[in-house]
């Protein structure tokens, strides 16, 4: 039996709720990129279940909500999940403090495609708003993957095809 | 068959198909094309409405918290609070109306001069609340969602504005939701004039909430700190006269051929809850009462009741030092006005509509 999906896509929602949700607006350069980092988790944890198609829609929901021009996060997203799938065997070994600068490496190339794609359309901007939200989140991945450790440990101990 | 070695959870199925690199061309295609159109504006703009309708639930779930608290908060308070609170509403409702009583005095006024000065009236805009959900989105750009939208009968590139100046405007239409964008947006610009003394020129958002940029100043232009801006009403869509922010710096130490000028929004940008949209009146554009031209100083009755009319009825009655203003109005009104000839009156109203136009392109 295999372990349903729904909740990875439950988990993407909240995600971007999170990033939707209202902030101060001091505190909103600060505010972590939530969908990209669990973008990453499930590319890294389940690359054969969620890959570069999943996080091209998941992108294409990020456009709608943030009412960016349509493909932008999508495309960043899924060179992202490409980026991720090819090295998850790597990443996967190293201890956590690599596996932290990796993923901010990589969140880092996401956040310069946007900016790439937003300068091409001539709304290149360098603020606070651009970088901080990376920053915030490779602050926060150590907790967040301990966190998602535990909702998909739960669900592989259901999955038979998880040896 | 997989470039990969196969590690327990993404054993054999996962690349069955293709390989992540021939799917990552396939997305990244799919991606670039998407991303032209909807840059080109074509063929999308539908699309575009029905995925942000479809995204509208998610958008209310996330102000409900923030609307329930504001219900809790409305519903739990004390009765004390409430009354102290009705009673101090009361109070500024007497002295709006107060205001409102002189405002009409003027607006007659300012309608008689206008005819004299062979102008077009202008005609008060009726205007509509809507509320922002509490959603933030993109951090670099000042888009906000509104809980109104075609159906009730809001309309892409409809001004917003607040209690205290111009907000912004719609950029798409979804229906039940609509999307607007803020004056402080980098995208936006907004067309102003200096109350003081009349320049013209533009208003760029500048992505901070608090700051708004005049670029387009050279540096003889007459314009200094303190200097309120209002919409000048060119380009049509803000309706003309209402605030949009007051100057605070003015910078010509650069040596560029341009003035630096920073100016400060005069709605609450950051703390908006409620807006209005703006419907722009009919022919509050383009043919207003233009009668006047060849008489000395007859204002029209037309152009003279409407805006009273409209605006005071409630007012008239209730206050008993209301009566001279709307007779102030009504009294001068009848007085000269000469019976020309329908035929010819028509006619002439067309030829002052065309000296008009083209008094405007010159300006």
């Amino acid at each position: 039996m295999r372990a349903p999906r729904w909740p990875v896509w439950l988990l993407l929602l909240l995600a971007l709720a999170a990033e939707l949700l209202p902030l101060p607006v001091a505190m909103q350069p600060l505010r972590p990129a939530w969908t990209t980092m669990v973008v990453i988790y499930w590319a890294l944890m389940w690359p054969g279940r969620f890959g570069v198609f999943s996080a091209f829609l998941v992108g294409l929901c990020v456009d709608v909500a943030h009412g960016s021009l349509l493909g932008q996060h999508a495309l960043s997203l899924s060179l992202l999940a490409y980026l991720v799938v090819r090295l998850h065997l790597q990443l996967r070994v190293f201890p956590l403090w690599q596996l932290t600068l990796s993923v901010f490496a990589l969140m880092f190339i996401e956040a310069f495609v946007l900016l790439w794609i937003d300068g091409a359309t001539g709304r290149a901007e360098f603020g606070p708003g651009r970088w901080g939200p990376v920053v915030a989140a490779a602050l926060l991945w150590p907790a967040l993957m301990a966190a998602m450790d535990r909702v998909r440990e739960r669900l592989e101990r259901r999955d038979s095809s998880f040896a | 068959m997989s470039p990969f070695p196969s590690s327990a959870d993404s054993e054999g199925r996962a690349y069955r198909n293709a390989s992540p690199g021939l799917r990552f061309f396939l997305t990244a295609s799919l991606a670039l094309a998407l991303m032209f159109l909807d840059h080109r504006g074509i063929y999308l703009a539908q699309v575009r409405a029905y995925l942000g309708a479809a995204m509208y639930p998610l958008q209310i779930a996330i102000d409900s918290p923030s609307a329930g608290l504001g219900w809790v908060r409305e519903n739990l308070a004390l009765r004390a609070t409430l009354q102290a609170e009705n009673a101090a509403l009361r109070s500024q409702a007497l002295s709006n109306r107060a205001e409102l009583q002189r405002m009409a005095a003027l607006q007659a006024e300012n309608a008689r001069f206008r005819a004299l000065l062979d102008s077009k009236t202008r005609v008060p805009n009726r205007v509509v609340v809507a509320e922002i959900l509490a959603v933030d989105m993109d951090p670099l750009r000042h888009r906000v969602i509104l809980n109104k939208g075609g159906r009730e009968g809001a309309s892409e590139g409809q001004a917003l504005i607040d209690a205290l100046g111009v907000v912004g405007q719609i950029t798409r239409d979804q229906g039940d939701s609509a999307e607007a964008i803020l004056i402080t947006d980098p995208d936006h610009a907004v067309p102003i004039e200096v109350v003081r003394n009349g320049l013209r020129t533009i208003a760029v958002g500048t992505g901070d909430l608090e700051r708004l940029s005049l670029p387009f100043l050279t540096r003889n232009a007459d314009i200094k700190a303190g200097d309120l801006l209002v919409t000048s009403g060119l380009g049509g869509t803000f309706p003309p006269g209402y605030p949009v922010g007051t100057v605070t710096a003015v910078d010509g130490s650069s040596g560029d051929a341009f003035l630096e000028i920073a100016a400060r929004p005069a709605a609450n940008l950051d703390r908006l809850h409620e807006v209005l949209l703006v419907f722009l009146q009919e022919g509050s554009a383009a043919t207003p009462g233009l009668e006047p031209a060849p008489v000395l100083a007859s204002p029209p009755v037309e152009t003279a009741t409407p805006s009273p009319a409209i605006e005071t009825p409630t007012v008239v009655n209730p206050t008993p030092n209301a009566d001279t203003p709307p007779e102030a109005m009504v009294e001068p009104a009848p007085v000269t006005v000469p019976e020309p000839q329908e035929a010819q009156e028509a006619q002439e109203v067309q030829e002052v509509q065309e000296v008009q136009e083209v008094q405007e392109v010159q300006e």
